[in-house]
């Protein structure tokens, strides 16, 4: 399998803005046509070579080395292949985007898969706010898809988003799922404040215990059938969601009552 | 000195239906013959006026508001990158200032009336104008909930009412006079509207919408603006509200008026399952009234933002759509709401409201009284113009685009029963002589000699959507602003104004109401005169 290989020369100055990094762009240009690939450095118009090395053409896979957090906008509404990424990564890291896989090794900035459609972006380190979030103004952020991050996550996880899955396996800050419309957000670590807040529809599950608003309403302890089927599909990533009536109980919460209430926060109680 | 030669000539205002002639240019302006100069070759190819549009919002507080307010549609939107000649901008449902300009000469229309600016807001609406390059502007000032305006026209003090206006006018460096639901932004600021002509507005004791209605009419005709009352009826958008504007219609009897948006005012029904089309009726009643013109304010689908001031109308549609909703309260003068909204075929008030705009364009007989508008941007963007131009001119087109609509919409309008197509001269009327007179501005929307020589030159295709879309050249003033899709130049507009004279002592009666009601210095509202960018001043000539 043939890969691109792009490497950093420096980090730049002021946020360089490559949303022509992504499989669909450079899958069938040459070397010399992805080196002339347009990107902004602030306002100035640029080349893509005057930031990067490049090794390799017409390929779907694309590997991205350096020192990239003021490096924004990459696989941008990509829709296949692979990019994987060593190193920290600036923000809007596949926004928008509808299939396709994104890896990084090292921490990921704000936005992350803001208002994506499908596919899958694994985060090894830490993430930034707003993960699968609407942008500004926005009615819906994500719609399908899978984020998986390791590390942390910023606040307003999730924020509006109408479906799809987002996995944090360490603390998210405040408003995960503010706003949120349907999908599912697992914390496997808990969250800080206002979890759920606004929420009209959907599903966030934490495993550890975590600050449930005033306005969710206890409706009981149960093991819904569903995490089951959940706990299963994430064990492909290696992810354990506990399920098992012999481990525990979850705890289930109605919310936001500001609202609709017809969301759920579960939290896990282990026997 | 520029000559155009070879092509099918479409003029209109002078009645010259697809001759072929040759156009020069000099100085800006058509000439009977030039000597020298470029030549472009337009044989086989169509000429139109520059297009003019009567009744859009680009400028001023509630369209920037809009634009705040929309930030999610920024991000899709077409971007203008910035090059030597260009400034950047975005289209989309609001367009910045720079980008309107590029985007209405790119589609070949070369003047627009801003039909909304209270005079509060003048001063910025002016700025932005200046900012809107190519296209020669105009703005029509909100008057018909102004509340010193109100309690003269109350009491009955007409004379002193026409000087105040004049003043207002005057001041704001306007075009002309804009009613917005009369009286029903003044009940606004009670929480209630005026739905009806002949109910008393809240906070007044004797005043109706209808004495407003025709009293505004008979001063704009008595100051002899260019243009006439631009009126934006009572009870907008509601099943039913036909009633009330042929009941405003009748109360215009003896006075110009060009009714704005006539598609949101011709529903049937009760409510918003039994809303039905009332086109057929308003067209009738229209026809046999030629005192008065009207925009269509058609609906296309998809996603816009809706900006009026018209506030308490915005207030119910966001109470229906549950989505973003912007209020303004601008002082005593009128108000403004903003609501994002999305015109879906599946929907059956939809449905009906695409059918209506398209029925009144079709079923009013003279073209030279009703123009195409969407009410940018209201109905739809103003850059999808040439999509409602297909629907004009391609029956066949028009009935494909209705078998998507719902079943049940088909007993509530009349657009499957009309064959009428639009031919390349009623397009050229509607879009551009009709409304350039309807403006009073004979300079515009006319191939004559001594007009400007604002000229677009198509292609001619079967597919007219894209024809009118892309125009081949646009000639502005002389200049060639667009070719073949590329921005060549982008030269100032003008401004059109009105300087009506008032009393001299009309200052020293508002001075004092000023100070009372105003958070403003009296000496500080009006706008100077330097503020704006080339003002064309129009003559006033009152109207017999």
């Amino acid at each position: 399998m043939s890969t691109i290989t792009l490497t950093l020369k420096e980090s730049p100055s002021v946020p360089l803005e490559t949303e022509v990094i992504t499989p669909d762009t450079v899958a069938d240009l040459s070397r010399s046509e992805i080196a002339a690939l347009t990107v902004y450095h602030g306002k100035r118009v640029c080349r893509l070579d005057d930031f990067f090395d490049i090794d390799g053409e017409k390929s779907e896979h694309i590997e991205i080395h350096g020192d990239l957090h003021r490096v924004r906008m990459i696989g941008k509404g990509m829709s296949r292949g692979s990019l994987s990424i060593t190193g920290n990564v600036g923000m809007h890291l596949g926004a928008q985007m509808s299939g396709g896989t994104i890896t990084v090794n090292g921490n990921a900035s704000d936005w992350i898969g803001a208002e994506m459609t499908g596919g899958l972006i694994r985060i090894h380190g830490n993430g930034g706010g707003q993960i699968g979030a609407a942008y500004r103004g926005s009615l819906a952020g994500m719609r399908n898809g899978t984020i998986l991050v390791d590390g942390t996550a910023g606040l307003e996880v999730g924020m509006r988003m109408k479906r799809g899955t987002i996995v944090i396996g360490k603390t998210v800050r405040d408003f995960a799922g503010l706003q949120m419309k349907g999908g599912t957000i697992v914390m496997l670590s808990g969250a800080e404040i206002r979890t759920g807040a606004w929420m009209n529809r959907g599903t966030i599950i934490s495993c550890q215990p975590t600050q449930v608003m005033p306005t969710f309403a206890y409706s009981g302890a149960y093991n819904p059938t569903f995490v089951n089927v959940y706990a299963k599909h994430l064990t492909q990533y290696g992810i354990d969601l506990p399920y098992k009536v012999s481990a525990g109980t979850y705890s289930r919460y109605a919310g936001d009552m500001g609202v609709s209430g017809k969301g759920e926060l579960l939290v896990w109680n282990p026997v | 000195m520029l000559r155009v030669t070879g092509g099918k000539v479409f003029d209109p205002a002078n009645g010259i239906n697809g001759e072929v002639r040759d156009l020069c240019v000099d100085q800006g302006r058509f000439v009977g013959s030039v000597d020298g100069g470029k030549t472009i070759d337009a044989t086989g190819m169509v000429i139109f006026p520059g297009g003019v549009d009567v009744h859009t919002h680009v400028a001023g507080g509630s369209i920037n508001f809009a634009r705040a307010m929309t930030p999610e549609d920024h991000r899709r939107t077409q971007a203008f990158i910035r090059t030597k000649t260009r400034r950047s901008g975005i289209g989309g449902m609001a367009p910045t200032t720079f980008a309107t300009g590029y985007l209405y000469a790119g589609m070949g229309f070369t003047t627009v009336n801003e039909a909304a600016v209270p005079v509060l807001s003048a001063r910025h609406t002016h700025e932005e104008l200046s900012d809107i390059p190519i296209v020669d502007k105009s703005s029509l000032v909100l008057m018909a909930n102004n509340e010193i305006l109100l309690d003269l026209i109350e009491k009955g003090e007409l004379e002193r009412a026409k000087q105040v206006l004049a003043w207002y006018v005057s001041s704001a460096k306007a075009y002309g006079v804009k009613a917005v639901n009369p009286g029903g932004v003044a009940a606004w600021k009670y929480g209630n509207d005026a739905k009806t002509l002949t109910e008393t507005i809240s906070g007044y004791k004797t005043l109706t919408p209808g004495n407003v209605v025709t009293n505004l009419a008979k001063l704009v005709d008595e100051l002899g603006f260019p243009h006439p009352i631009h009126l934006h009826c009572n009870n907008l958008g509601a099943p039913g509200n036909i009633s009330t504007t042929i009941e405003t219609m009748k109360h215009l009897e003896g006075h110009r008026a060009h009714l704005a948006h006539l598609q949101y005012h011709a529903y049937g029904g009760d409510d918003w399952t039994t809303m039905r089309s009332e086109a057929a009726q308003l067209a009738e009643y229209f026809n046999a009234h030629p005192n008065m013109t009207t925009d269509a304010g058609a609906v296309l689908f998809g996603d816009t933002v809706t900006i009026t001031a018209d506030g308490p109308w915005q207030h119910l549609l966001y109470k229906l759509t549950g989505r973003k909703w912007g209020n303004l309260d601008v002082e005593n003068e009128t108000g403004c709401g903003i609501v994002p909204y999305t015109y879906k075929p599946s929907n059956l008030v939809n449905a009906v409201q695409w059918a209506v705009g398209l029925e009144l364009l079709l079923l009013i007989d003279d073209p030279w009284r009703v123009f195409l508008s969407t009410d940018h941007p209201n109905g739809a963007c103003f850059w999808r113009y040439p999509e409602i131009v297909k629907l004009l001119m391609c029956a066949d087109f028009r009935n494909e685009c209705m078998r998507k609509l719902p079943v049940s919409i088909m007993n509530k309008i009349t657009l499957p029963e009309i064959t009428r197509e639009y031919t390349l001269y009623e397009i050229a009327t509607i879009m551009s002589a009709g409304p350039a007179r309807a403006l009073g501005l004979k300079q515009k929307g006319n191939l004559g000699i001594g007009a400007d020589a604002d000229i677009v030159i198509y292609n001619q295709e079967d597919d007219v959507e894209h024809m009118f879309g892309h125009p081949r050249y646009v000639i502005k003033g002389g200049e060639v602003v667009i070719e073949e899709g590329e921005i060549r130049e982008t030269p100032d507009g003008r401004e059109f104004i009105v300087q009506p004279k008032y009393e001299s002592d009309t200052e020293a009666f508002l001075q004092p109401l000023f100070e009372e009601l105003y958070t403003m210095q009296f000496e500080n509202y009006p706008v100077e005169m330097e503020r704006i960018e080339h003002p064309d001043i129009q003559e006033c000539v009152p109207v017999e």
